[in-house]
């Protein structure tokens, strides 16, 4: 886990959902061959409605037409963040696309879970909503043991939701290595 | 301590006496359930961190059927299924479902109960979000992802918080021209798409237990729409007798002690609840049918682990019987079994398959198909911005395949009135 994260954030909105991450037809893709993982990384994010594509302007697409990944760090969402499908592809898409950490009001709990159990990112949830606060593009970062975000394009700060019981998972990378230490796992 | 029935089921596979919400516990498993979509991510996971040569915890545990993507040319759709079949053939894996043989049933959820998987009192993660079907049997079934479920292939055990329980109570009579459906697009239009994250939804109520076991799970196939993490019925003779016409296995029923605490109770009067739609592009964007008449389809889909049981073809053909579609009509068969159950069930001396093909409705393959879109060739996908009305669980943009795409929500009956008349349409308006 790093303890701090700085880069570019981008921007949606409530109840985005695990279709818009990753949409279905991708998941032929096999997430345990190199190169069909990479894949997910390049479809990140491509099910979004171009309206609701990079907030508050919208119509901006994280992956660029025919371009590569890569752009952005964090990603700050509204409500119920990856909802619906359990597929594991949605974390491990965000995670390929180099997102570090996402930071929502709230999630649905398998998107939760994912994310901790396969060490793809770290899910923060924020008590204030940040949609609206933080645009597409600012440059941002994030204090992870602190729970800080600093917003450097706008000089402003906001208080995040201790990480609490998913952090000791996070610190030893994923459930494995967790369940190793803990000696659940021979 | 009094517990819920959530609660007592997470307590004895953590090897406890007791257990309370929102502590973590270790569970022993009792089912692992996956399929072609997150099969072979799952069975990486598990070579990767057990090794080569890794055994699973308990070949009789694991259950693989494969659904999602088997009518279709694409290639790597059909390496996924065959990364599945070389790995049942190295672990000794009994319960696998091969398509093209006779083994093969179709969508998961439904074939699980089929095979005797489900059964009361255990515990059920499946690498699927709508696993929390099988709660419908008094059960804990939940979904998990593909790491969470290469860990339980290796450890036989995965870490849960242990939920609060809201429950839904259902008062009176099933009116003829309800559905199952009905009663939880209304529960999640009340909570929201987030209303029960973290928490089990247990239904209940007179109006509950009058259910048959396939609207029972309807029911708990969409708690997790509303964010739940299961849905649970508490087992009577309904549940006993379909549990045991299909395995011999034991089992302990469990049910809520006297006293147990829930986070909350609300309590619905079925006589006064309508025919209900889920509008685009939220599962909670609730409306009532008949507020929607004036919204014409191009298409009408039954089918899908929600919507495509013996039950749901039943009403639909009560609908369709004597009458003809007004638009493209897709019926899908859950399993082979509910496919097989259209040429043998009949409502007035016809067969559900004579009623569907005189209204001109088109039958699909067992499978999951076009509910969450899929390759381009699979059947019933909207491959244009098509407005379509389907008995499935999803309508979020881009679900059954077009971003543009619109999709409403509806029961059987509710789907099957509008594709008689190309316009969203309550069900008491043709019944």
């Amino acid at each position: 886990m790093q303890d701090n994260i700085r880069g570019r954030a981008y921007v949606l909105g409530d109840d985005v959902d695990t279709d818009q991450i990753i949409p279905a037809h991708y998941l032929t893709y096999n997430p345990a061959i190199p190169e069909e993982r990479r894949m997910f990384g390049v479809y990140a994010l491509s099910g979004v409605p171009a309206a609701r594509a990079g907030l508050p302007e919208g119509r901006r697409p994280f992956v660029p037409e025919g371009g590569e990944p890569g752009e952005y760090r964090i990603v700050v969402g509204g409500r119920n963040f990856g909802c619906g499908s359990s597929r594991e592809h949605a974390p491990l898409a965000l995670d390929e696309a180099g997102v570090e950490a996402v930071i929502a009001e709230s999630y649905a709990r398998i998107f939760f879970r994912n994310s901790v159990n396969g060490g793809y990112l770290i899910p923060f949830e924020t008590p204030t909503r940040l949609v609206g606060e933080i645009r597409t593009g600012d440059d941002v970062e994030l204090d992870v043991r602190e729970h800080r975000l600093t917003n450097h394009t706008t000089g402003r700060r906001y208080e995040l939701s201790p990480l609490g019981d998913i952090l000791p998972i996070l610190e030893a990378g994923d459930i494995f290595a967790y369940a190793r230490a803990a000696g659940t796992l021979k | 301590m009094a517990m819920t029935m959530t609660e007592k089921i997470l307590a004895r596979a953590a090897n406890r006496d007791a257990v309370r919400a929102g502590e973590n516990v270790w569970v022993d498993v009792d089912v692992l359930l996956t399929h072609d979509v997150c099969g072979p991510g799952t069975i990486g996971v598990f070579y990767e961190n057990f090794g080569r040569d890794a055994k699973v915890w308990d070949p009789d545990k694991v259950v693989i059927i494969p659904d999602h993507y088997i009518f279709t040319a694409d290639a790597k759709a059909r390496r996924n299924v065959d990364i599945l079949r070389e790995f049942v053939a190295e672990q000794g894996i009994r319960h696998y479902y091969d398509p093209g043989t006779e083994r093969y049933k179709g969508v998961c959820h439904v074939a699980l109960p089929e095979e005797g998987h489900a059964r009361p009192g255990e515990v059920l993660f499946g690498t699927d979000s709508h696993t929390c079907t099988a709660g419908a049997f008094g059960e804990f079934a939940t979904g998990i992802g593909n790491t969470e479920a290469g860990f339980v292939l290796g450890a036989g055990k995965l870490w849960v918080k242990v939920p609060e329980t809201m429950r839904f109570l259902f008062e009176g009579e099933m009116p003829p021209y309800l559905m199952a459906k009905d009663l939880i697009l209304h529960i999640i239009g009340d909570i929201g798409v987030d209303g029960a994250t973290y928490r089990a939804m247990e239904f209940a109520g007179q109006g509950v237990h009058a259910l048959n076991i396939e609207e029972r799970m309807t029911l708990c196939n969409m708690g997790v729409e509303a964010g739940g993490k299961n849905g649970i019925i508490a087992p009577d003779s309904v549940t006993l007798d379909a549990v045991q016409a299909r395995t011999d296995k034991p089992f302990t029923v469990v049910r809520n002690d006297p006293g147990a605490t829930f986070h909350s109770e609300r309590v619905y009067d079925l006589a006064r609840l309508e025919p209900t739609v889920a509008k685009p592009h939220s599962p909670d964007n609730r409306a009532a049918a008949r507020e929607l008449r004036d919204v014409k389809l191009d298409r009408a889909y039954i089918g899908s682990c929600t919507g495509g049981k013996i039950t749901d073809f039943l009403a639909a053909a009560r609908v369709l019987k004597g009458r003809r579609t007004a638009i493209d009509t897709f019926i899908v068969p859950a399993t082979t079994r509910v496919l097989g159950a259209l040429h043998t069930e009949r409502v007035g001396g016809e067969t559900l398959a004579e009623i569907f093909r005189a209204a001109g409705c088109q039958i699909g393959q067992a499978s999951c198909a076009a509910c969450l879109g899929g390759p381009e060739d699979t059947f019933g996908r909207l491959n244009e911005p098509l407005r379509c009305i389907s008995t499935t669980n999803r309508n979020f943009p881009g679900r059954m395949g077009h971003k543009e795409g619109e999709v409403f929500l509806a029961s059987p009956l509710t789907a099957a009135a509008s594709a008689v008349t190309g316009r969203i349409t309550d069900p008491r308006e043709v019944l």
